[in-house]
């Protein structure tokens, strides 16, 4: 697939000069085999949410989070999360979380957050979903894990976090359209001072078509993935303090409204401002 | 996939191979079609003008604006540079001029007009943008009040839809004066074109993205306003351009009423409701117009003073002076305005009309010599009070309310307004209690408790 646009770039051009071509063919070679390297073996599929049945998600593996939690959920967020069919639901294949502007419960938006906690936790592998992203100041979706031993029954805040461990597959800023982060947070390398890395799309952006965002976790690394592109490797070197990414964890789906990480939405975020996710998909550390 | 496509290179099979998977990702068209496109050259200036490009000044500006600076840049050796006038300058009252390329681009490839600027002060760029041809001017985009600091920054300026930019002769143009009657100078470097990929979120949006009804009559047209496309750019910021009619699909609701040409030209035939609506490259545009057609609306009397008694502001009998806008949309005003032509004659329509003024502030009237001001109002609304007032910006011909400005209001009583008749006003100047001046007389304000008012004929004269 990586192989096609190059080609088809050549195509327009003139196709006299032979030893340009040459050239070209031997460079696109060898970077798809670069490019390949990169790419572990994970690939005994374990768990996966296609998403295809119509309705609330599956209650087998979903459970949600509910309110406003501590302090917005630790980070000053502002809105209330729901399950009602106007926040989430899965629709034609997709699964759609919605931030609206509404008041709630003493709160200005409404959104949701579902979490696999008890109903699927695992240790290493590949995790990884297809996301199609909302965009505006103050927007805050993401794709994370969190140690199965975090003791709250809803989700952060955790009286044990940073310890047990937080793994951000995907985080990103409504204004910043064009950018997503990966990172760890554990003990002594959380909040401001998680392990973390952007990447950047070139001539795209995130809230545009959909893209796949995963992680590949072994016991000495996590790589992180935006599409088949590999952006950051974190070890236990990397981190400021113990490494906790060695018991189970499970996976959360949110998409979050204001709070410290981005800010209040202005008077230019349009609402409402979807997050769809085609899959969830995880594999085996094999 | 039809095989000669590749049957016609008589290369290797590895290549044959390759072109195919190739070709079937390019080709969209049949092969059959072959459609003649255009140069796709992207360069507009980066260290020197590309070929075929002109430089066209404004009538009344500043001719010798534009200079190539060779000790400038912000990439390669040259910038271009644009000298606004001083206030005052004999040579032109402001910098402005489109750069075309009479040979015609295909732009359809981009999504994109980007610069990188600065000025010697921070400024604001009253227009720039491209499409300007000095021809129909089909697919003008401007971007207006555009912010420039004194430090090198990069701009885009996004096509609304480059679907429509097969064949663009305008590939940049701008208008700007001076900054508190200063003049100062911008460089721009690196002005192309590009595909960004990052252009996204489409929001079109037709009279500024206002739900107006407002009541019209047979037999008179008048053009959709406001309109404008919005992106968001890879930087997160949303960006607004005004965009002409030719971008949008227009739509009438019931074409017995209403009907809308491409160039957004509302024609009413008929009587009944109509609502309005568009769309700019399939997305649904903000905005409309639900217009309620009674009847017919007879033409104001026609005037019959002598031009050489008269200084107009608005009138299809008389040369008219300059008048900057007949709404200048202050804060706190609602009022919404469109002119419609009724048989070749232009009236003002006012629709929520709380206030609203005229300005001729670019060149006071000087209505010393003048006795009267005279004004033909139309409402369909119930009778009720109609306010007119006048302000003059004194000697200095600048607003300074704590300076020497006068002004003076002449209320028309609701005894004197009928419904759905024409009202010829005529009003001493004298009457403006509190105008102590008028040889800088710059604003005529409009209030009062009629929201709907149509205006024509608006003039001081001298009997």
């Amino acid at each position: 697939m990586k192989i096609i646009p190059k080609l088809g770039k050549f195509i327009k051009m003139n196709l006299g000069n032979s030893l340009l071509l040459i050239a070209v063919l031997i460079f696109t070679i060898s970077c798809e085999t670069s490019e390949k390297q990169t790419v572990t073996n994970f690939d005994e599929l374990v768990m996966q949410d296609e998403f295809d049945i119509d309705g609330p998600p599956n209650s087998d593996l979903w459970t949600y989070a509910i309110g406003t939690g501590v302090n917005g959920w630790g980070n000053n967020e502002l809105q209330y999360y729901t399950k009602r069919k106007e926040n989430i639901k899965v629709e034609n294949g997709v699964l759609l979380i919605t931030a609206k502007k509404e008041n709630l419960e003493g709160s200005s938006y409404t959104s949701a957050r579902i979490l696999t906690r008890g109903n699927f936790e695992q240790k290493y592998g590949r995790f990884e979903a297809r996301i199609r992203l909302p965009y505006g100041q103050g927007l805050w979706p993401a794709f994370w894990l969190l140690g199965s031993n975090c003791n709250s029954a809803n989700g952060t805040p955790e009286s044990n976090w940073p310890d047990c461990g937080e793994i951000d597959i995907m985080e990103y800023r409504g204004q910043d359209p064009t950018i997503v982060l990966g990172s760890v947070h554990g003990p002594g390398y959380s909040g401001g001072e998680a392990i973390t890395k952007q990447y950047e799309l070139e001539n795209d952006r995130f809230d545009t078509n959909f893209h796949v965002f995963g992680i590949e976790w072994a016991p000495d690394h996590i790589n992180y993935y935006v599409d088949d592109v590999l952006y950051n490797q974190i070890t236990p070197d990397d981190v400021t303090g113990n490494w906790v990414f060695d018991q189970p964890f499970f996976i959360i789906l949110n998409l979050a409204v204001g709070g410290d990480f981005v800010n209040a939405p202005n008077n230019e975020t349009v609402f409402p401002q979807t997050m769809l996710v085609d899959y969830v998909r995880v594999y085996k550390n094999n | 996939m039809r095989k000669s496509t590749y049957i016609r290179f008589k290369i290797t099979s590895i290549l044959a191979l390759l072109i195919i998977v190739a070709a079937s990702c390019e080709r969209d068209l049949s092969d059959k079609v072959e459609f003649a496109t255009f140069p796709s050259n992207a360069d507009i200036f980066i260290d020197g003008f590309s070929g075929g490009l002109d430089y066209n000044p404004f009538g009344g500006s500043k001719l010798d604006a534009f200079s190539v600076d060779e000790e400038v840049s912000y990439k390669g050796t040259a910038s271009m540079r644009l000298d606004i006038p001083n206030f005052g300058d004999p040579d032109g009252a402001y910098a402005g001029a489109i750069f075309p390329d009479a040979a015609g681009r295909d732009l359809s490839g981009y999504d994109a007009l980007t610069f990188w600027a600065k000025a010697s002060q921070a400024a604001t760029i009253n227009a720039i943008g491209f499409g300007n041809d000095f021809d129909e001017n089909k697919y003008l985009v401007t971007k207006t009040n555009l912010r420039i600091s004194t430090n090198w920054k990069k701009y885009v300026i996004p096509f609304p839809d480059p679907s429509k930019l097969t064949f663009e002769k305008g590939m940049f143009w701008y208008a700007e004066g001076p900054e508190n009657n200063n003049g100062y100078s911008i460089w721009i470097d690196e002005l192309k074109f590009e595909k960004l990929g990052t252009i996204a979120q489409p929001r079109p949006a037709i009279f500024n993205g206002e739900d107006i009804v407002d009541q019209r009559f047979v037999n008179t047209t008048s053009q959709i306003t406001g309109l404008t496309q919005t992106f968001n750019l890879g930087s997160g910021v949303n960006e607004t351009v005004i965009v002409a009619p030719s971008y949008f699909t227009f739509k009438s609701s019931n074409i017995e009423v209403a009907r809308v040409s491409e160039l957004g030209e509302i024609s009413i035939i008929g009587t009944g409701t109509a609502k309005i609506t568009a769309t700019l490259a399939n997305v649904a545009a903000a905005g409309s117009l639900t217009i309620e057609v009674l009847g017919s609306l007879e033409a104001a009397p026609i005037p019959i003073r002598d031009q050489s008694n008269v200084i107009s502001l608005f009138s299809n009998v008389y040369n008219d002076v300059t008048v900057d806008t007949f709404n200048p949309f202050f804060q706190f005003s609602t009022t919404q305005n469109s002119i419609i032509d009724l048989n070749g004659d232009d009236i003002i329509s006012y629709t929520d009309l709380n206030f609203v003024a005229i300005l001729t502030e670019s060149q006071p009237i000087n209505a010393a010599n003048m006795s009267h001001l005279h004004l033909d109002i139309y409402t369909p609304d119930a009778p009720a009070e109609f306010k007119v007032e006048l302000r003059d910006y004194g000697a200095n011909g600048v607003f300074d309310q704590a300076g020497d400005d006068s002004q003076g209001v002449f209320v028309v009583p609701s005894s004197q307004i009928t419904t759905n008749q024409w009202i010829s006003l005529d009003i001493p100047l004298s009457s403006f209690t509190g105008l102590t001046a008028k040889q800088h007389v710059a604003q005529l304000v409009l209030s009062g408790g009629l929201p709907n008012v149509y205006v024509d004929n608006i003039y001081f004269y001298t009997e």
